[in-house]
């Protein structure tokens, strides 16, 4: 009896490896494991630590700076104290906002021909591929292409720097932005949206402006927000093409002051005021960007829920 | 009756003709749309054609060995962009070495539970937020904090290493060293973007079959979901080598601007985006030629760098 229940007891102990089926934390795979482990959060915190230390920075340095006279005076000559940075901000929004009137319509439109007509015809996905290398063109080339294009030819009134060459060579960046995330948002659109608009009756035209291009408006201002976002931070484009001015915007086109062009001029300047009002500049740039981006994020969830 | 009813049908049910004008406006937001979508690439035609244009007279002045030659020389009208190419390859190339495990370390810290899941969202959150600081801003932190912070560092590192040609010299301020330090920063929020997509598509059913047999959770990453999630990664990979290539802002604020050419990764350097950054506004005649010719090495190279990015993630990606 007892012979018999030992028997297949023993032929399991071949098959089957007896060691405890408890976790041991010192086997030399879960050591190894906890040591990966280690390693990775000390490489995530290590990613985290360069925002934390900028945001404290820029906060530090910036806040202590905010004052009226930040918005309303313009920067004092090199070796002078004081002054703010009013022409910068005013600047900062008007080349944006050229970028955006040219970027946003272009990019809602091409983004409506990849989603709505192109299919999978060959200029679609022409327009698709230009559409990934534009987004991959460094950012400085499109200041070099406008330079060459718009400054030196001075086709604008015999201008040669102007804030509508800076806003051009920006809407040359945003464009991929807004063209990727408008053709994304119109293919989450159920197709049933479409074919019920047909069904009763209404035109292509109509069904994409009243049905279609409604239902996806949080994606598309999510992605223009992001886009807008980042122009207002560009420098290297507009260095050379909307250059930089010490006074108040004069006109469109006419050289105009921005904050992010204003900081790359002033960080390497050895005034102590000059420095300053860098830090003061990137502060409220940062949070303007910041602000855009959890408005964004904030926008996405929108329509999630 | 049954001509009552089809009567009644026929005033029921006529067909609509569609007017000539909504015919028209149809057509017509059609072409429109087309003709906008075509700007794309009647845009990237004329960015080409305009550096090219740009850079003949340099080409045809210097030819290919503008591309080895070190001198750049206002003066003289001698100009070749080996020091700026060198830089741009050897920071952008540098910045990855160390950006790729860090950022894929986050990548994987951040999707394999391993915290809890408000936590992850919260670095997520922060490393997206990292992405959007303009790079100025970034240089400018990188001159005043950065740079006199990690000065003792590349002392000792001059000090212990400096009978290499690669840190054979002092660390006095801007140079190669910050300037990769700061590409780290600006590339880590790209790789770790994509690779915690590339980790989160990994199916289900792959992490549960390694489980099942009986590996670690480490032994799962890296037997397993790494190799399937691999081609995306790759893929950031390269864009994140795009980006650090055409980089511009941070990278002109720390790295010198120096046109003479150093193997030293203290000393001052240059790449091709600063060069630009710094010269392009007060250059004239064959100096700006010169300079589009440097612009369309930077295009090509970031091109290139871009089409394999794509042609990575098409091919490598494993069918499961």
């Amino acid at each position: 009896m007892t012979s018999s229940t030992t028997k297949p007891a023993s032929s399991n102990s071949a098959l089957f490896d007896r060691r405890p089926l408890h976790f041991d934390s010192k086997l030399p795979r879960n050591r190894l494991n906890g040591l990966f482990t280690f390693i990775s959060g000390l490489f995530a915190t290590l990613a985290v630590l360069p925002l934390v230390l900028v945001l404290v920075y820029v906060l530090v340095q910036g806040a202590r700076l905010i004052s009226l006279r930040l918005f309303t005076e313009l920067p004092p000559a090199p070796g002078l104290e004081g002054g703010g940075i009013g022409n910068a901000m005013l600047g900062t929004v008007v080349v944006t906002l050229i970028a955006s009137l040219i970027a946003i319509p272009v990019g809602v439109a091409g983004g409506i021909y990849l989603s709505e007509y192109a299919g999978k015809s060959w200029f679609g996905q022409v327009v698709s591929f230009g559409n990934d290398v534009l987004a991959g063109v460094p950012s400085i080339i499109s200041g070099v292409f406008v330079y060459g294009l718009i400054v030196a030819s001075r086709i604008f009134f015999g201008q040669s720097y102007s804030a509508m060459a800076g806003g051009i060579a920006l809407s040359l960046l945003m464009l991929p932005t807004i063209i990727k995330t408008t053709n994304e948002g119109l293919k989450l659109v159920p197709n049933d949206l479409r074919l019920g608009a047909y069904g009763v009756g209404a035109s292509r035209f109509v069904t994409i402006s009243q049905v279609v291009l409604p239902a996806a408006l949080t994606p598309i201002s999510t992605g223009a927000v992001l886009a807008i976002a980042r122009a207002a931070g560009e420098t290297a484009p507009l260095i050379f093409t909307a250059l930089f001015s010490a006074f108040w915007p004069e006109g469109i086109f006419n050289p105009i002051a921005t904050m992010s062009v204003l900081i790359f001029n002033f960080a390497i300047m050895p005034y102590q005021a000059q420095n300053e009002l860098a830090w003061a500049a990137s502060f409220v740039l940062v949070m303007m960007i910041l602000a855009a981006n959890l408005l964004a994020r904030w926008l996405s969830r929108l329509s999630k829920a | 009756m049954t001509s009552d009813h089809g009567l009644r049908a026929d005033a029921l049910y006529t067909l609509r003709v569609r007017p000539r004008s909504e015919k028209l406006l149809d057509i017509g937001f059609r072409q429109l749309t087309l003709a906008l979508a075509s700007l794309v690439a009647i845009v990237l035609l004329a960015i080409l054609v305009t550096v090219f244009q740009g850079s003949r007279e340099a080409m045809a002045s210097f030819g290919l060995s503008f591309l080895t030659t070190s001198a750049w020389d206002p003066v003289n009208e001698q100009y070749g962009a080996f020091v700026a190419i060198y830089g741009t390859l050897v920071t952008s190339i540098l910045s990855l070495v160390i950006a790729v495990p860090l950022g894929v370390g986050t990548a994987i810290f951040i999707t394999e539970d391993l915290i809890p899941s408000g936590l992850r969202e919260l670095i997520g959150l922060m490393v997206e937020l990292l992405a959007a600081i303009p790079s100025v801003v970034l240089g400018l932190w990188a001159i005043f904090v950065m740079e006199p912070a990690i000065r003792p560092a590349l002392e000792l590192l001059h000090t212990l290493l400096g009978w290499t040609p690669f840190f054979d010299t002092t660390p006095q301020g801007p140079g190669m060293a910050p300037a990769i330090l700061i590409l780290v920063v600006m590339v880590l929020p790209i790789i770790t973007a994509i690779s915690r997509d590339a980790l989160n598509q990994v199916p289900i059913e792959l992490r549960q079959g390694a489980y099942g047999v009986g590996t670690t959770r480490w032994g799962a990453i890296f037997a397993v979901i790494l190799p399937a999630a691999i081609s995306s990664i790759i893929g950031g990979v390269m864009l994140a080598l795009g980006r650090a290539m055409g980089e511009t802002m941070a990278v002109t604020m720390i790295i010198g601007n120096s046109l003479n050419f150093n193997l030293s990764l203290l000393a001052p350097g240059n790449t091709i985006a600063s060069m630009l950054a710094n010269q392009f506004g007060e250059a004239d005649g064959i100096q700006v030629s010169a300079l589009m010719y440097a612009a369309l090495i930077l295009m090509l190279l970031t091109f290139i760098v871009n089409v394999l990015a794509q042609w990575v993630v098409r091919r490598l990606s494993l069918k499961y």
